[in-house]
């Protein structure tokens, strides 16, 4: 099982949520964030004036899925998450070692 | 000068002061939480806005005199010769800050159309030549003595002079501004639901006295224009109510809209219309409005806070309907139904002479500022919000 951490821009969440239905992954946590990738946030020159605004709103989407999913689920985030400009965001695939159904105890893991 | 009628209209001159707050507060909620200070904020520039142009020439070239119909004169400006005595029900002094809050008040509707991508800079110039072009004119041309008023058209509390030329300037606003960016391609929803609700409770609260205060006087107009204003509110309401239910969830965001529809539909007839003509304007201002509303939505039209839909459409839908339901019974005026047929010709005329005025000059008015200083600010402005970019302030921490 991997954890798929998508942080992405927060007019692009709706799309990305309802492609990822589409194709079966329903289950997701939302996080609202700031932060700031490569471009170091914002400038802005206002009269003369620079307001810097150094981090940014994002969306942070948090997705368990199989191992072999997790391509498929990449290429659905970034197919609806990208404008094609700085601060479309970035993901992250990070190993999880075991998931438990709070409500029932029973432990998953990818093989069960 | 009778105490009751002056104590009357400083208390609707305050409930009138209270709305255009209410407006900025209405609109807020409406927009993304990145542009709530941005929305309040030039609401109250233009309660400010109005107070300066007024004081040094607005009320002037509204109210006093008269040259050819179209414009007063500078007799009063910085309010020489405006009184506190006199043989009138209330002072002038009194009348001039009523009016000065309809001048804030209009103003602040119009920014509907410059919601979340509008340079406060270009928003300045903008509202300082709005006023003196297209409010100043309608005022006098329907309550200075002009020339509508001179073939007779009717307009109580602002129809004409507050919404349509606040609707149909909105409209082109929106037309010259363009849209939202990612307008249509991605939701832009209202980040506080009870932020609009606050602020359009208190438009409506405040309305008791844009329509109660038009009389001028604590008299039985004053009595008929606040009732007929509530009657015609609530059926709007419930029309709304029952449209979006239809439609899928009565929504409070649209119950509270029909409730403003309504408001506007009936201002300009709040001194004219009995309680059955409240109730047929409030259930069609529900329909009209509604429709407006879809249809500028289903055109992609980023009107954004639909001041034309709600505002244009409803104060011109009123103004008509003064020519259809005037009772003479209550001000001498006498509508379709009542046997006068000249009255409706006169509103129509006057609705689509003011519509198309405010249309164009405002149109004009915004290129120009847009020449000078840019209307809009840059992408990335306003992708990060109005409310850092132009006032370096955040609305929640």
């Amino acid at each position: 099982m991997k954890m798929v951490v998508a942080i992405i821009r927060p007019e692009r969440f709706e799309a990305v949520e309802d492609a990822l239905a589409e194709k079966g992954y329903i289950g997701m946590t939302v996080t609202e964030v700031k932060g700031r990738g490569e471009q170091k946030g914002i400038k802005l020159q206002y009269r003369g004036t620079t307001i810097d605004v150094d981090l940014l709103q994002k969306i942070k989407l948090e997705i368990v899925v199989d191992d072999n999913d997790v391509d498929r689920v990449i290429e659905i985030i970034c197919k609806n998450a990208r404008t094609g400009k700085y601060g479309d965001g970035r993901i992250f695939v990070i190993p999880v070692e075991k998931s438990v159904r709070v409500r029932t105890g029973e432990v998953i893991t990818s093989d069960s | 000068m009778n105490s009751g009628d002056v104590a009357w209209i400083l208390t609707s001159t305050a409930l009138v002061m209270l709305m255009i707050p209410g407006v900025g507060l209405f609109y807020a909620g409406m927009v993304r939480k990145k542009n709530v200070v941005s929305m309040i904020s030039l609401s109250i520039v233009s309660a400010i806005l109005a107070g300066v142009i007024w004081v040094l020439y607005g009320y002037s070239l509204a109210f006093s005199g008269d040259v050819g119909g179209i414009i007063g004169d500078l007799g009063k400006s910085l309010l020489a010769n405006v009184g506190l005595d006199g043989s009138d029900a209330i002072p002038e002094m009194l009348f001039m800050m009523f009016q000065m809050m309809f001048a804030g008040v209009t103003l602040a509707i119009i920014t509907s159309a410059i919601a979340e991508r509008i340079r406060f800079s270009a928003f300045v110039l903008f509202g300082v030549l709005w006023l003196t072009l297209v409010y100043i004119p309608f005022a006098h041309w329907l309550w200075g003595n002009g020339w509508l008023a001179g073939i007779g058209a009717l307009d109580f509390a602002g129809g004409i002079v507050v919404h349509v030329s606040s609707g149909f300037g909105a409209l082109a606003l929106a037309f010259a501004v363009g849209k939202r960016y990612g307008y249509g391609e991605h939701p832009i929803e209202p980040h506080s639901i009870p932020l609009t609700l606050i602020g359009g409770s208190l438009l409506w609260f405040g309305w008791f006295g844009f329509n109660g205060g038009s009389a001028l006087l604590a008299d039985r107009i004053a009595v008929n224009a606040i009732t007929v204003t509530f009657i015609a509110s609530c059926f709007a309401g419930m029309t709304w109510m029952i449209l979006s239910w239809m439609n899928g969830k009565p929504g409070s965001l649209g119950i509270i809209t029909g409730v403003i529809a309504g408001l506007a539909s009936i201002t300009p007839a709040a001194g004219f219309v009995d309680v059955p003509g409240a109730i047929v304007i409030g259930i069609l201002a529900g329909v009209i409005c509604f429709m407006a509303l879809e249809f500028r939505i289903k055109k992609g039209i980023d009107e954004s806070l639909d001041a034309w839909a709600v505002h244009g459409v409803g104060g011109a839908m009123g103004s008509i309907a003064v020519g259809i339901f005037a009772n003479p019974a209550i001000s001498g005026y006498a509508g379709l139904l009542h046997g006068g047929f000249d009255l409706l010709l006169t509103q129509l005329l006057a609705v689509a002479v003011t519509a198309a005025y405010a249309f164009m000059v405002t149109f004009a008015i915004a290129k120009a500022v847009d020449y000078v200083v840019p209307l809009r600010v840059e992408l990335e402005e306003e992708y990060v919000g109005l409310d850092i970019s132009q006032h370096g302030e955040v609305g929640y921490a």
